[in-house]
């Protein structure tokens, strides 16, 4: 039925995989990047924490409530930058935006984004590309302001 | 069901019969804003076809036409809600503005810096967030009688916050977030007799019940044409005479004055005075149809019919072990049905709807701390009117089942 295959094709199995994970989600203590974001179109609030060291993202996790979009994103997000150096993880934060904001190609995306072409079905909700875009914009803040 | 003919209603509404993602539309938005009858949609278009002028200004055959047709529909309001005059019923955007009208042009002269206004936890941002800037500004306090676990309100403890003696007492009849009917009556009594000026956010209210403002005894009553079948962009403020009158313009311009020097103006008599510039007098004259098809269809009759329709979808939830939001009892509930699938956030819970063609709402509803109150971030929210039949609560059902299979969520699910 064409209702279920739109609800297959933006609620990807992988999506729903990391919705329901809680590797990453929590906080870390002591972190030297701390953000908050909030989604005012819905309330949602989402805490992101890291460790920086050594130049890199040591250790990086999500905390709050949303919507599956949301959380599977940040889970996402927390897979794809954890290790990497700094200049980096920033680089990812933009080429996710690009993927989502600009239409990117879905081909084009680094490997370390992989499991983020499952949000490609978002881009035709345009009301829910912020849910997927809130745990990177957030985590930008906090590069920013761990300057 | 009784002869309430939604079937009727429903060819009325041209917009009913498009399909979404491939499905019939199933609308059950309404407490956000409520379809266009073709009776409102062709009224609008002959108007500009033919009356389209500037009110209150020319001398010419059109801009008389206009004025007439604008002001008829101020009477025609006059009537529908019991004002006593039609010039206590000032036009404004929305019914946000006209709770700013009242923080600007009455608090603002009336109230000093210590005085208290006393709200709700229940209420809409637009009868919180003018009050919280006045109180900024002019060091005046807030209080809030708080909502109970079932969305309700306690007499008792209304009255014990009355007693603190509050200048103002301002609250909504009936909560747009999760649809309890407030008693707006003993409330106003309760105010008047604590000696408070009493405002009633009556937007919810105005669309589904008879009001009698005569008989109310408020001072303040503000609601919005949208969600009663009529344009967008015009609100209402009604107000008792005698303070409209003591009150100072809201903004200043055309339309407003009565005679205007460099030096200074004087002030149009009522409800001109707040009514400054061009108003938006298409829509405002386009409210008229829409005010007689309410009475037409009568609203005693649309609100026990939404309210059927309602209880069947809150049954359904019920059935489902969904957490359905408001008072357990059926009396002081109304067309609107506030839920949560456990386990997932209300703004999956309305993709999966509306990829079934259902329309609800979701989210924080504009209630942000009534939703804290309630302990949860966000609602979704099927909200029936005139127009909705058992095909919408069958649409409804169907997107509730398919969502809680798709996600495998809910208690009958195994783990998710």
């Amino acid at each position: 039925m064409e209702g279920d295959a739109e609800l297959q094709d933006l609620y990807r199995e992988v999506l729903l995989d990391y919705f329901r994970s809680s590797t990453r989600k929590g906080k870390v203590d002591p972190a030297n990047l701390r953000a908050h974001g909030i989604n005012p179109v819905c309330g949602d609030e989402l805490e992101i924490t890291a460790e920086l060291r050594d130049g890199k993202v040591a250790k990086l996790r999500y905390a709050g409530h949303g919507c599956v979009i949301s959380q599977a994103s940040a889970a996402m997000m927390a897979e794809a930058l954890e290790g990497a150096e700094i200049p980096k993880a920033k680089s990812l934060v933009a080429a996710f935006k690009k993927l989502m904001l600009e239409n990117g190609d879905v081909a084009g995306l680094p490997e370390e984004l992989e499991p983020l072409a499952s949000l490609e079905g978002v881009r035709k909700f345009p009301l829910r590309v912020k849910c997927a875009t809130l745990g990177w914009n957030t985590v930008m803040q906090g590069f920013e302001a761990a300057k | 069901m009784s002869r309430f003919d939604a079937a009727k209603y429903r060819a009325d509404f041209p917009i009913l019969k498009r399909l979404v993602r491939g499905k019939p539309l199933a609308y059950l938005d309404n407490a956000a804003t409520t379809q266009k009858p073709r009776q409102v949609i062709e009224f609008l278009t002959r108007f500009y076809e033919t009356h389209n002028a500037n009110v209150h200004r020319g001398v010419h055959t059109l801009s008389e036409e206009s004025t007439n047709l604008a002001e008829a529909a101020r009477g025609k309001l006059a009537l529908f809600v019991g004002a006593p005059k039609p010039e206590t019923l000032i036009f404004t955007r929305n019914a946000t503005e006209s709770l700013n009208l009242i923080a600007h042009s009455w608090a603002r002269k009336f109230l000093k810096a210590g005085d208290t206004i006393l709200s709700t936890e229940m209420e809409h941002h637009s009868n919180i967030v003018p009050w919280q800037m006045l109180a900024a500004e002019r060091g005046i306090k807030l209080e809030f009688v708080p909502v109970e676990l079932d969305g309700t309100l306690d007499l008792a403890k209304v009255k014990a916050a009355l007693a603190k003696g509050p200048k103002l007492f301002t609250f909504t009849a009936l909560s747009n977030a999760i649809g309890t009917v407030n008693p707006v009556l003993e409330l106003i009594k309760l105010g008047k007799a604590a000696g408070a000026v009493v405002s009633v956010d009556a937007c919810q209210w105005a669309p589904h019940k008879p009001m009698d403002l005569k008989s109310w005894g408020a001072d303040f009553v503000s609601f919005s044409a949208h969600k009663m079948l009529g344009p967008t962009g015009v609100g209402v403020l009604w107000g008792r005479e005698e303070l409209l009158d003591a009150m100072d313009p809201f903004l200043g311009g055309g339309d407003m004055i009565s005679r205007v020097t460099l030096e200074k103006s004087t002030w149009n008599e009522l409800p001109y005075k707040f009514e400054a510039g061009t108003p938006n007098f298409a829509d405002q004259a386009a409210f008229a149809p829409a005010l007689d098809y309410l009475s037409d269809v009568g609203l005693d009759a649309i609100s026990a019919h939404e309210h059927e329709l309602a209880e069947k979808a809150r049954a359904i939830l019920e059935a489902e072990g969904m957490t359905v939001l408001g008072p357990k009892d059926p009396a002081k509930r109304s067309g609107v049905v506030s839920f949560n699938v456990p386990g997932l956030h209300p703004h999956d819970v309305g993709t999966a709807f509306d990829l079934e063609g259902v329309a609800v709402r979701v989210g924080h509803h504009c209630c942000q701390p009534l939703m804290h109150q309630l302990q949860c971030g966000g609602t979704a929210r099927a909200s029936f009117y005139l127009y909705n039949d058992q095909s919408d609560v069958d649409s409804f059902a169907r997107a509730l089942k398919r969502t809680l299979e798709f996600f495998r969520v809910g208690p009958k699910a195994g783990v998710s």
